[in-house]
């Protein structure tokens, strides 16, 4: 079975968010990246496929030059070979653009498994891989925790609002949105890292791809989101919030 | 005359509550553009639910056998069909599980880009605007559509309200798309639930629920002491059970259990939509992070912004001190 992956490199959960200058994206500088949750989950279903099955595990990812390390990442936790969409200026690109590199790029793989994460946690479309399947006329599922492979294609567990879930028979080749949590994530051995050093990584200019980058939306600005409520913010010590807390929940919230 | 067209989904034969808050969102750009509003939905045009749709001047009952069972193959093909024959300006949808499914295929075959999750919508400069969230809920960001129709949302639970249902009947028309079983590439089992539940979250009057803050599943004691102190539940933002270091069950969350107890205190958790969707109906909210911009802030009645590794044994003691 041949496997492609497409991860993104997302600035890590913790980091600060700051409005760059031009108020239409978050500052990077001083920022962290890493691979994004639910993309490193996707990886994770391909390997214990191949490691069930056999094949192979391309792993995809479009950006500018730092997106090298979370393909490196991905080829040291077991991906046989990587591919980057390279480009500076990915984010002038809307979904639709994007999944065109993407299609674009493995156009030639005939890759049997299409994996990708549910949704990005810095944009939070939740859509380039739908789209991506659209692209390449293959049926897809999306939200899906597991994988099994059937005579004439696989069948998926997919989850549904409200801890419902369905399973869902579908044919190969085949696109799937990966929801995190059903599986560990593995780490990194030091041999896995010193092996990926000499795996083979395309590098692919977005450029030569012949994708127009006319975009269908636009992302005008960003900005800090207003509060909703009017919160009570206690200070001081921990110990003296913890005090001031305990007030609050013995005399207003009366829960004490 | 342009259309703003709203795609409702039905449970036994009734529109969700989101449903209609979608419809809600189409009138607001239909009033804002001077547009008629449509709605369509699968089923029978005998429908009862159909009559709740008369904020509506057309509505549409889209009928056929391969719809019974959703697939995203056989409601891309329909929603795609009607669209071309209604022509619409904006398409509005509800964001379920079942439209992320579908919606971002259905853009592409228009060759359009769905705006997914919108939370606001507003005129500016004669042109439409819409708000989502970026960053899980951490920024808000403003989006419009470029030159070119119609332009496709789904709209955020909770986000618009609801309006009441019109004491008009609309007049409802049946839409037979042309569908091809052999063109439906999935085939889907009928939907299961999990194992029966042993804690029910839900009839928790206090709940201590702990995030990614904890950092390790040997720091879990600490909020468990607090819990046991307030003499609340132990509850958990979906990271921590994905992890295995509490049960699903304990998961609050659009996958989870949905909960509106006295009191919901959340250590560690930065509050992404997901999660303040199984939660921001609570009467009191009490939030512990060290980022005082998480979004959890921004639904809290009370909140702490410090290191949970002093906060939460201070409270415990604290509170075991007024308990006595």
């Amino acid at each position: 079975m041949k496997i492609i992956v497409a991860i993104k490199q997302v600035p890590e959960r913790d980091a600060r968010i700051r409005i760059d200058s031009a108020g239409k994206w978050i500052a990077l500088d001083e920022i962290e990246f890493r691979m994004n949750e639910s993309d490193a989950y996707a990886l994770e279903e391909a390997l214990l496929l191949k490691e069930a099955q056999g094949g192979e595990v391309v792993v995809l990812s479009a950006g500018p030059e730092r997106v090298g390390q979370t393909i490196r990442e991905a080829l040291a936790k077991g991906a046989d070979r990587g591919i980057h969409i390279a480009s500076d200026r990915l984010g002038e690109y809307d979904a639709l653009g994007v999944a065109r590199l993407m299609a674009a790029a493995i156009a030639d793989e005939q890759a049997d498994l299409i994996l990708t994460g549910l949704q990005s946690d810095d944009l939070g479309l939740g859509q380039t891989g739908v789209i991506l399947a659209e692209l390449l006329g293959i049926p897809h599922s999306s939200l899906i925790l597991k994988i099994e492979k059937t005579e004439v294609g696989i069948r998926v567990l997919r989850e549904l609002e409200d801890g419902w879930f369905q399973h869902i028979e579908m044919t190969t080749p085949a696109l799937l949105t990966i929801q995190s949590g059903n599986t560990r994530l593995r780490y990194a051995t030091l041999m896995g890292i010193k092996k990926a050093r000499s795996k083979d990584l395309r590098v692919i200019e977005a450029d030569a791809l012949g994708v127009d980058a006319a975009r269908c939306v636009s992302l005008d600005s960003v900005m800090l989101p207003s509060r909703q409520k009017t919160t009570q913010m206690l200070t001081g010590t921990p110990a003296e919030a913890a005090a001031a807390l305990v007030e609050k929940l013995q005399q207003e919230v009366r829960v004490l | 005359m342009s259309t703003v067209l709203v795609f409702l989904e039905a449970k036994s034969g009734e529109p969700t509550r989101i449903s209609l808050e979608a419809l809600a969102a189409g009138a607001q750009i239909a009033a804002a553009t001077g547009a008629a509003l449509a709605a369509a939905m699968v089923g029978a045009a005998t429908g009862a639910g159909f009559g709740m749709l008369g904020a509506a001047e057309q509505v549409f009952a889209i009928e056929d056998p391969l719809l019974a069972a959703y697939t995203a193959d056989g409601f891309t093909a329909s929603y795609a069909q009607l669209i071309a024959q209604v022509k619409p300006e904006f398409v509005v949808l509800p964001h379920t599980y079942q439209v992320r499914d579908f919606a971002p295929r259905l853009a592409t075959r228009l060759g359009r880009v769905l705006i997914s999750d919108v939370t606001g919508i507003a005129m500016d400069a004669g042109k439409v605007t819409l708000t989502r969230q970026l960053f899980q809920g951490k920024l808000n960001g403003q989006y419009h559509a470029v030159v070119g129709s119609p332009t496709l949302l789904s709209v955020q639970a909770g986000a618009f309200r609801a309006e009441a249902a019109a004491a008009t009947q609309a007049s409802v028309t049946t839409f037979t798309p042309n569908l091809d079983a052999a063109s439906i590439r999935t085939k889907p089992g009928e939907p299961f639930r999990a194992a029966a539940q042993t804690v029910d979250l839900a009839s928790a009057p206090l709940l201590v629920s702990v995030g990614r803050g904890i950092k390790d599943e040997a720091n879990l004691p600490l909020v468990k002491e607090l819990a046991e102190a307030l003499g609340a539940e132990l509850a958990a933002s979906r990271p921590i059970c994905d992890a295995g270091w509490l049960p699903m069950e304990r998961q609050v969350g659009s996958s989870g259990q949905t909960v509106a107890p006295k009191l919901y205190l959340a250590v560690g958790i930065s509050g992404a939509i997901q999660h303040l969707v199984g939660m921001k109906g609570s009467q009191c909210v009490v939030a512990i992070n060290k980022d005082e911009n998480a979004p959890i802030f921004e639904i809290a009645d009370y909140g702490i912004v410090g290191d949970l590794f002093e906060v939460v044994p201070a409270l415990t003691a604290a509170v075991r001190k007024a308990k006595g």
